[in-house]
């Protein structure tokens, strides 16, 4: 066995700075951690981490403010747009965000986020997409796919009784106020790398005041799905991307010219 | 001492106004005074109405059932509120808008045709400060100047034109004296 | 400082204004839109934040998330409305950050009119939002009453990092008295200390009302409560009227206070010796007064615009110690003077009783009223 020593050490991979050494209570296999690093490394990499004030919302990403080591305040459940636009207003030049499922933001709260994308808060929004209710033990979701098995449609997604799922970043991207609107995906390495250069340029646009941001992720979820982590990235190829696609569906051309 | 004031007519009939520039006056004369509106849809049309209270101490009810005086400024009116004058109050009626004698012998009649009066004051639609006149003539509520002060100081910008007119319909209305006063 | 005559909710609007308010929320809802209408003119001209909500959902949460960062801020709407921010009202209240609400009564339930009322006094006193806390609740007659306590709201909930609720109807919403406002105050630059502003390194805050552990929230409720407390023993407010030689009272707040004002002067002109309790905080609740006086006079009689909400609170004090009549308008109908007179004589006149609900007997007389 050889021992080099005399290749000097090179960090290539540690805890963002933004990120509270702890251990998440997210299951094996779900892409929340994922997420949340993403935004501590670009929040890191922006040097906004002192800078920043987080929105959690309710959901299994409920105790984000637990791993982020700025500033937090945690909405009712569908609310933090709203929450978020009181900080915001009040403390302009701070970096505001809200963190939200899809039954937040997509059912319960799809007033809060309207209004908010509408009046162009400067707020971004990062927005996961896991087609169900995670923390309640996996219910239909607005986002469920047609035929999915949820606890709530046991026998699938039936359309014509429960309706059709919310494409919510095409509809969002129909108002004035949005100024960048995406949707990317965490269920391969491509894509994560994408999903961080989506959410760095979502940031920039709130710091530049270009308006209302928003980057819609698609995650797993493979407890409620019942997959193993494995499959659950293959179900996010095969069953999500067709019906939800990958893409930008708003992007200002004052947006366009940001550098990132 | 309380005196209670319902200027009651058509909206557009400058209802509102009169009373808010009674309850300007009561205020600018140290007096307590509330002004309460109708408000509500029946602000969008038909009739209108508002409530004022002037008095020397801490004004109770802003809502009078029996005024001491009532300006009603058309026939609905006349028909709501001639029977809800208190005994020995005053009635001001605007005979232009009305086709009817009142028929309490116990109140303080004050009949006038506010409107021909306004139009001869220069402007009908001073039909308003007529009937306040009237009710100044006939009530010892507030002096005349005082609701002339307060004219000059609350009419908006755009009618400061008309100041004079006001005045003159103001002072046309309080001639007008009692008619009938009560039967005793 | 000049008198000016000026209508409720634009009084009380341009009095938190000039109290320091540093951001305002809201949504339109007759009678309480010209607060929101002034604030839309005057909060930009000063460079303060005005945000017309979505929904009262949307106003009560950008409340919330304005309050976390220790500003002046507040929300108003009438009972439908407030209604819907009872969600928000409690995880502010959950949180223990400050807040003022403005309720300005209409009738209900459900759409109801846009008439005064004072229905919500269960909502707003006795709850409304989920968990145990409390709201103080200040209850002016007249303007001039509300732009006082509008300071006051903001001081109290500061002081309490609690909520404060201004009640007011919609006929003090709308009527106009000649009021002095306030000069116009600095604003706050002191940040609380639990207040959320970044950490630029240093210490990191958060604001949360979850506390997934039980004992955890215990200790909060816990706090919650003996501040409530200390609250029920500093900050009680009411004004009292020809209490010294009372044999009965009336007890009213609001403008049912100053309608029964009227009447109890109407009935000592008659001879009658009554006196009037108008409370001014409802919570925390006059109890005192209402505990001495209930050693001292025949009967009670409580008025409201509701169908005898804080009838309740007062039974409770009065112990079935003396006959207590209730006499109340509902729906967006306010009583006029010599309605009240009337249940004043009556209750003069006797034979009064400790037995059966007054709820009931007041009910049964109804019955006429409404033929």
């Amino acid at each position: 066995m050889t021992v080099m020593t005399d290749i000097p050490a090179k960090i290539v991979y540690q805890r963002p700075e933004a990120f509270d050494p702890r251990v998440t209570h997210y299951c094996p296999g779900c892409t929340h951690g994922t997420a949340h690093r993403l935004v501590a490394e670009v929040l890191d990499e922006m040097g906004e981490v002192g800078n920043t004030i987080g929105v959690a919302s309710v959901g299994c990403s409920v105790f984000a403010y637990n791993y982020f080591k700025f500033d937090f305040v945690e909405a009712a459940h569908g609310r933090a747009p709203a929450m978020a636009t009181g900080v915001k207003r009040l403390l302009p030049e701070r970096t505001v965000f809200t963190y939200q499922g899809d039954g937040d933001l997509a059912s319960i709260g799809m007033g809060e986020i309207v209004g908010a994308a509408s009046r162009g808060e400067l707020l971004t929004v990062v927005f996961i997409n896991n087609t169900n209710y995670g923390m309640t033990g996996g219910q239909m979701a607005p986002t469920t796919l047609p035929g999915q098995v949820t606890t709530s449609s046991p026998t699938g997604r039936d359309v014509a009784r429960q309706g059709h799922p919310i494409q919510t970043a095409e509809l969002l991207a129909t108002l004035e106020g949005a100024a960048y609107v995406v949707r990317r995906s965490l269920h391969n390495v491509r894509e994560v790398r994408r999903a961080k250069k989506a959410i760095r340029t979502a940031f920039e646009t709130q710091k530049h005041k270009l308006g209302f941001s928003l980057v819609e992720l698609l995650s797993t979820c493979p407890t409620n799905w019942r997959l193993s982590p494995a499959e659950a990235r293959d179900w996010v190829e095969e069953r999500m991307l067709p019906y939800f696609p990958l893409g930008d569906y708003k992007v200002t051309p004052a947006v366009a010219e940001l550098k990132v | 001492m309380q005196q209670e004031v319902i200027i009651t007519g058509f909206g557009g009939q400058g209802v509102l106004f009169a009373g808010l520039l009674l309850a300007y006056a009561a205020m600018d004369e140290g007096k307590a005074v509330t002004w309460i509106p109708s408000y509500g849809p029946e602000m969008r049309g038909g009739t209108a109405n508002c409530t004022v209270v002037v008095s020397d101490e801490e004004i109770g009810s802003p809502f009078v059932k029996n005024p001491s005086a009532v300006l009603a400024m058309n026939l609905p009116s006349l028909d709501k509120y001639e029977k809800l004058v208190k005994p020995g109050g005053v009635l001001v009626v605007n005979t232009s808008m009305v086709n009817r004698e009142v028929e309490r012998t116990d109140i303080t009649v004050v009949s006038l045709p506010a409107n021909e009066i306004a139009d001869e004051a220069g402007s009908k639609r001073a039909v308003n400060m007529v009937m306040l006149g009237a009710l100044l003539g006939n009530l010892d509520i507030l002096p005349l100047e005082a609701i002339e002060t307060a004219l000059a100081e609350h009419l908006p910008a755009r009618h400061q034109k008309l100041l004079q007119t006001n005045k003159d319909a103001l002072q046309m209305g309080a001639k007008y004296k009692a008619v009938k006063v009560s039967g005793e | 400082m000049a008198k000016e005559l000026i209508k409720g909710n634009t009084a009380v609007a341009e009095a938190a204004l000039r109290a320091g308010l540093e951001a305002y929320f809201g949504y339109p809802i007759t009678p309480q839109t010209e607060l929101l209408e002034h604030l839309s003119l005057r909060m930009p001209e000063l460079e303060r934040v005005f945000v017309q909500a979505e929904s009262e959902l949307g106003a009560i949460n950008m409340v919330y998330g304005a309050a976390c960062t220790g500003k002046r801020v507040m929300t108003s709407s009438s009972s439908p409305g407030v209604s819907l921010m009872m969600e928000g009202l409690s995880y502010i209240a959950g949180t223990e950050v400050p807040a003022v609400f403005v309720d300005v009564v209409r009738g209900g339930p459900g759409l109801g009119n846009i008439a005064p009322s004072q229905s919500d006094y269960n909502q707003i006193v006795h709850g409304g939002g989920h968990g145990d806390y409390h709201v103080i609740v200040l209850a002016p007659a007249s303007v001039q009453e509300a732009v006082d306590l509008t300071g006051l709201a903001f001081d109290l909930a500061e002081k309490y990092r609690s909520l404060v609720c201004i009640l007011l109807d919609g006929s003090l919403g709308q009527m106009m008295e000649p009021a002095e406002i306030p000069p116009m105050q600095p604003l706050k630059t002191e940040i609380p200390d639990w207040a959320v502003r970044g950490t630029d390194g240093g210490e990191r805050r958060f604001l949360t009302s979850i506390n997934l552990d039980p004992p955890d929230q215990e200790r909060l409720n816990y706090r919650l409560m003996t501040r409530w407390q200390e609250i029920e023993a500093e900050e009680v407010r009411y004004k009292g009227y020809y209490l010294d030689d009372a044999e009965f009272v009336v007890v009213g707040f609001g403008t049912a206070g100053r309608i029964s004002l009227s009447a109890v002067r109407a009935a000592r002109e008659k001879g009658v010796k009554v006196g009037l309790v108008r409370p001014i905080t409802l919570a925390p609740f006059p109890n005192t007064i209402l505990d001495e006086l209930a050693e001292q006079v025949k009967g009670f009689l409580v008025v409201e615009m509701n169908a005898g909400q804080m009838l309740e609170d007062v039974r409770l004090v009065v112990r079935g110690r003396k006959p207590v009549e209730f006499f109340g308008r509902m729906g967006g109908v306010v009583p006029y003077p010599d309605e009240v007179l009337t249940e004043i004589e009556r209750l003069a006149a006797g034979p009064l009783t400790t037995e059966g609900h007054p709820r009931d007997r007041w009910l049964a007389r109804m019955d006429k009223v409404l033929e």
